[in-house]
């Protein structure tokens, strides 16, 4: 069977067994899914969670990311897993003792005011958006790819698709369906990790792989990359920060913080049965994550690499010397997989020196003896582009597996995309229909009405989310992490204050939530644009100079925003009217695991 | 529970809490970045300790503190008789 046809198969067979499961599922159990998840086992729990959380940034952008960025994309690999131990440790249990069903029911309680509310709900729409958007870039990317389309017209029938799948909606929430949405990824990521490790390190692990001996050279893998990307002009790989200790820093702070601020993943931890159950799903979903996330430096590196091998035969040889002529690629003879990359426009090729060889460089380096190498080999400048976010979809094509495992791939892609901007989708139309429409404005309205307002709602956002992704403020991967940043920024540290002071009350807890994202959005969009939209930039107010606070850059903010808000919650409480007693009873009791109940709604 | 009890049981849960969010600061942002460098001067078979912490040794932490956590706190909560069981 050609490549396309497995593409199909995959795609096909996996989507029917979500459908398949769904169907089972809501035929077996007429308890809606709070209560059946009530049940649910943490190990079931924690790989539900999983599935939730591994989103298009995660599986199709994050290893190409690290690919480029070498040591300095560890941000996203320390800061999307550790910010699981502050939701074990400072969130889970207390939420699951508090037993509410959402996050706005929490502000709702705790800080008894709809103005906090409002607020809270305005924050998680914000924050869901943005986190769209990037899921709307890594849609494109596989679309465009399994269909054989552009970028753009992969974006549309994504958005639609998305759209579709959103509103039939049952496929989500449902804990099975997730279940096998997560073996689907978890195996379509790792497969072809271990071919391509054992291929070029004779190691079938890729996580030990990555510490292996690289192909016939006498060199590890990451002796060899480092001393490959090097000698073509690139940052060293193993140690070259992101700008800076400061920026990283940060942007690993703001992750992680961010991962136990987003909505999505908290209200799983609301619906366990006991407090000890919520501890123990944070640890079983981090274990199931890790084994993505550990595949993940393993195939960034093997992918540059085999990168660098397609189109510089120097790279397999010990000392070999990349700018003799001969070993750059003839573009008449490039494999099949830069043709199907060069239709979606994502992978591009122009001819600087007109020899019809590929020149892969950084024709910007400061190094200038390889400058000198460059020019006196003829090369005219680097002639290769190649977007960060087709790597993992690319991978198995490049080490040149068989077309099976590139069908599988795109189905965990697909899975990945879909699943996650559906579930946005889900909580962004609950939040404006429930949450504020008919909790604040109109309380009186019908069901209808209600489902009504949130299909409009999903429609609005998910055409916002595709108009932005035609144009995205950056890979899928970092506008993930914006998002983040403005959940760490407002929601993060509401929720802790909520749970370990008993003496924080509204008017705080508001003035930090605003002061948050208003100080992270201001800083974001000023680099990249008033909600994103593109030539709205207005770093001219800063002085024009980019990342102006410390050297970081508006991915990585949101802790600085975080710090702020806290600041902010505990100046403005301090002058302002004490907690009522009920309330500070209230936190008082969170604090003991005995007796939590049932998760109950408002 | 009285009073006392109550705030002695939340007082240990901070210092474990405050034990484990240590740990969590030391494999990631000092071993990951703060003193990456330094590190990177130790290396095993090829790979640089540092970059080790940074890519792969600070997850496996992560998820053992999780569940050192668990286990530890469950039996806090056996102790002052808190936990569900």
């Amino acid at each position: 069977m050609s490549t396309q046809i497995w593409i199909y198969f995959f795609v096909i067979l996996t989507f029917g067994l979500y459908i398949g499961i769904a169907v089972w599922a809501r035929a077996g159990s007429t308890k809606d899914f709070y209560v059946a998840s009530g049940g649910v086992h943490p190990v079931t729990n924690g790989m539900a969670i999983a599935a939730d959380w591994m989103s298009a940034a995660s599986f199709i952008s994050m290893a190409g990311l690290v690919a480029f960025m070498g040591y300095g994309g560890s941000v996203f690999l320390m800061g999307w897993t550790g910010g699981f131990v502050l939701l074990a440790t400072l969130l889970a249990p207390y939420l699951r003792k508090f037993g509410r069903y959402t996050v706005p029911d929490f502000f709702r309680t705790r800080y008894y005011s709809r103005v906090a509310t409002a607020v809270a709900v305005l924050c998680l729409l914000i924050a869901s958006l943005t986190y769209i958007i990037g899921q709307m870039t890594g849609v494109g990317v596989a679309f465009s790819r399994f269909l054989q389309v552009s970028n753009t017209v992969g974006i549309l029938i994504g958005m639609i698709v998305v759209f579709f799948y959103a509103v039939w909606g049952g496929m989500k929430g449902i804990t099975y369906t997730q279940v096998a949405q997560y073996l689907v990824m978890i195996i379509a990521y790792t497969i072809p990790a271990i071919f391509i490790a054992f291929q070029i390190t004779g190691n079938p692990i890729p996580q030990l792989g990555l510490w292996s001996g690289y192909e016939e050279t006498s060199a590890f893998l990451l002796e060899k990359l480092d001393s490959v990307v090097k000698g073509l002009g690139f940052n060293e790989y193993t140690t070259y920060f992101r700008l800076s200790k400061t920026n990283m820093f940060f942007y690993t702070l703001s992750l992680m913080i961010g991962t136990a601020g987003l909505p999505h993943v908290i209200m799983r931890f609301f619906t366990v049965a006991k407090v000890k159950d919520a501890r123990l799903s944070a640890g079983w979903a981090l274990l199931f994550i890790a084994v993505l996330y550990t595949t993940c430096p393993a195939v960034a590196s093997m992918a540059r690499l085999n990168l660098h091998a397609t189109v510089n035969k120097a790279t397999l040889q010990d000392n070999g010397d990349f700018f003799a002529p001969g070993n750059s690629l003839v573009y008449e003879d490039r494999p099949q997989w830069m043709k199907n990359w060069e239709i979606t426009g994502l992978l591009s090729w122009e001819d600087k020196n007109n020899d019809g060889r590929i020149q892969y460089y950084n024709a910007g380096t400061s190094n200038q003896s390889i400058l000198d190498k460059a020019a006196a080999a003829g090369w005219e400048g680097n002639e290769l582009t190649v977007n960060r976010d087709i790597i993992v979809l690319a991978n198995p094509e490049i080490a040149k597996l068989p077309g099976w495992v590139i069908g599988l791939v795109a189905a965990g892609g697909l899975a990945a995309a879909l699943s996650t901007a559906a579930g946005l989708l889900l909580a962004i139309s609950s939040a404006i229909s429930h949450d504020l429409i008919k909790g604040m404005i109109k309380p009186d309205m019908s069901e209808k009405g209600e489902l009504m307002a949130g299909r409009i709602a999903m429609a609005l956002s998910v055409l916002f989310a595709a108009y932005l992704g035609l144009n995205p403020p950056d890979f899928a991967a970092g506008t993930v992490a914006i998002a983040f940043g403005l959940a760490a920024s407002s929601l993060f540290p509401a929720l802790m204050m909520g749970i370990f002071s008993k003496t924080m009350n509204k008017e705080g807890a508001i003035a930090g939530m605003l002061a948050g994202i208003g100080f992270t959005m201001i800083y974001v969009f000023a680099h990249k644009g008033f909600f994103f939209i593109p030539g709205t930039e207005f770093l001219g107010l800063f002085g024009g100079k980019p990342n102006f606070i410390f050297g970081i850059e508006p991915n990585a903010i949101g802790a600085v925003g975080a710090i702020i808000n806290f600041a902010a919650a505990f100046i403005v409480k301090n002058m302002t009217q004490k907690v009522p007693d009920d309330i500070a009873e209230m936190v008082e009791n969170i604090r003991y695991p005995k007796g939590s109940g049932e998760a109950r709604g408002h | 529970m009285d009073k006392e009890r109550m705030e002695e049981y939340w007082k240990r849960n901070l210092k474990i809490i405050g034990y484990i969010l240590v740990v969590w600061f030391l494999v990631s942002y000092v071993a990951g970045i703060l003193i990456v460098d330094w590190l990177n001067n130790i290396q095993i078979a090829g790979a640089k300790l540092g970059f080790w912490f940074a890519q792969q040794g600070s997850i496996i932490v992560f998820i053992a503190l999780i569940f050192i956590y668990c286990k530890i706190v469950n039996n806090l909560d056996r102790e002052f008789d808190v936990l569900e069981e």
